[in-house]
């Protein structure tokens, strides 16, 4: 993927504002933008959320279906993660099958999800070996400023808390909440020059040579980590990226309620 | 990671199914320029991994829209082969394959000198024989070694190695077992000269305290791997050496 293209000049302002602690949107280095959560704005989906982190939207879907188990799992229920960067979030989203950054977005959400244990997927079983519940979680980029991981995660565990199962439509018994065990958060950290910032907007990330997302669960612990980027990351600004993690998590997670 | 908790996979004696304690790597062989067509190449092996790397380029850029008019891109595939799992797996790229990919590529870039070849594409083909846990980081170690042998300048070359959890222990390169059974994985990559992180993914269920162990000891084995790589190089061109002297 070609990364985008920021005037030089820019580049320097961002740059010169963050030596001196400040960054162009007037946040600190490890101040969040502000959230909006939209939960259940869906009614066809089980479970739905649009979220905003400043400009960044995305909204996502979970569908709920009856579906056969894998033969080594027999009964437990299926989770899966989509991600689609449309065109109409950015100008450089091209159309067509997902491409590696949609797929490592869809990957990196699904691992925070799938490693925490938040959907208990053990009760999602309705007939041991032959039916069992699939779990769809579909996310679209709406409008993209920066930072798509965190604003994924938050509206597909946001998508997931209000989901409902939907028994009594395929003869099932009574529909039930979607059983939840925790909620992850994401945290991500971009590297700017020497400098380390969280939930990074379009330009930041467009001129950041790595970033680090974390998730933890809540008890702050780690569930998933994933470096991107084709720069390098210190143990020291690793050290620091997991503190943040886990305290901006707990800030998430008091908005998420 | 299923995390079956019940299941053993250290003993009493801190003794691993292998045979192996939490600190040791498995038995790591490499060898360079095991391929004739391609520019450089590698093949290694770590445990029952079984790996092959090769390089072409700098070469033209293929998709003409992919140049970088400043420098050479470095495109990767990572491909796993039909027999390389006890299952049959499905040729072609799965999602998996993509992002491994992807992340390979990015861990090599810091290394790369690719300002050297304006609009060139630097190819990584990694092919896994067989698969026994640890691959991504097995394939690029391999990939350095071969980019390496493609006499292609780079800073410096990468190590990969995972640590991770399993039985509730903080245990280096983690098996099949372990890593099916286990509770964490923490692939690691480093630039040995610096010790900066060009590739890092963990998932799973760690405290800060378990997390900053794992990562202690993959610095620590990334460094021995560093050694094997360097002297597969090494053994290369002494072989090379030695043929042009008796021509």
């Amino acid at each position: 993927m070609s990364s985008p293209v920021i005037p030089e000049i820019k580049r320097d302002h961002i740059m010169n504002l963050l030596a001196k602690g400040q960054r162009e949107d007037g946040r600190g280095k490890s101040d969040l933008r502000a959230i909006k959560i939209d939960a259940g704005c869906i009614e066809s989906a089980d479970g739905s959320a649009r979220v905003k982190i400043g400009k960044t939207e995305v909204i996502a879907g979970v569908k709920i279906l009856p579906g056969t188990p894998f033969p080594d799992s027999p009964d437990v229920g299926v989770l899966t993660t989509g991600a689609e960067l449309i065109p109409m979030a950015h100008g450089s989203f091209e159309s067509g099958p997902p491409g590696e950054d949609a797929i490592e977005l869809a990957r990196v959400v699904d691992r925070g999800i799938r490693e925490s244990g938040m959907v208990d997927v053990k009760k999602l079983c309705i007939t041991v070996g032959e039916k069992v519940w699939m779990v769809f979680i579909d996310i679209y980029a709406l409008d993209y400023d920066g930072n798509l991981f965190d604003a994924a995660s938050l509206a597909a565990v946001c998508a997931l808390k209000n989901a409902k199962v939907p028994s009594s439509q395929y003869g099932a018994g009574d529909d039930m909440p979607l059983p939840i065990t925790c909620i992850p958060v994401s945290i991500t950290a971009a590297k700017l020059g020497n400098d380390l910032i969280i939930d990074p907007n379009f330009d930041e990330e467009a001129i950041s040579s790595a970033r680090l997302t974390v998730t933890t669960d809540d008890n702050g612990n780690f569930r998933a980590m994933q470096k991107g980027g084709k720069g390098s990351i210190t143990r020291a600004e690793l050290s620091r990226s997991l503190d943040m993690a886990v305290e901006k998590g707990k800030e998430i997670r008091k908005i998420i309620g | 990671m299923s995390g079956h908790s019940d299941m053993i996979l250290v003993d009493e004696k801190g003794m691993r199914i292998d045979g192996r304690k939490a600190d040791e790597h498995r038995h790591v062989h490499i060898e360079a320029g095991v391929l004739s067509n391609a520019d450089g190449s590698a093949y290694l092996e770590i445990g029952k991994n079984k790996v092959l790397a090769a390089v072409y380029g700098p070469r033209e850029c293929h998709p003409r829209h992919m140049q970088d008019p400043t420098k050479a891109i470095i495109q990767c595939k990572y491909n796993m082969q039909a027999f390389s799992v006890s299952d049959r797996k499905r040729p072609g790229p799965d999602r998996r394959s993509i992002e491994i990919s992807k992340i390979i590529a990015e861990a090599l870039e810091k290394v790369v000198l690719t300002e050297l070849y304006p609009r060139a594409s630097i190819d990584v083909y990694i092919e896994i024989l067989q698969a026994n846990a640890g691959t991504r980081c097995a394939g690029l170690t391999a990939a350095s070694v071969a980019l390496a042998d493609a006499g292609i300048p780079m800073r410096d070359i990468v190590p990969a190695i995972a640590a991770g959890k399993a039985d509730g222990h903080v245990l280096l390169d983690l098996n099949k077992e372990e890593d099916n059974y286990g509770q964490a994985d923490v692939p690691i990559a480093i630039v040995p000269s610096t010790d900066e992180i060009v590739l890092l993914q963990m998932d799973g269920n760690m405290t800060r305290e378990e997390f900053d162990k794992a990562v202690d000891l993959a610095f620590g084995a990334c460094h021995e791997v560093y050694d094997i790589q360097k002297a597969a190089l090494k053994k290369r061109y002494d072989a090379r050496m030695k043929q042009e002297e008796s021509e």
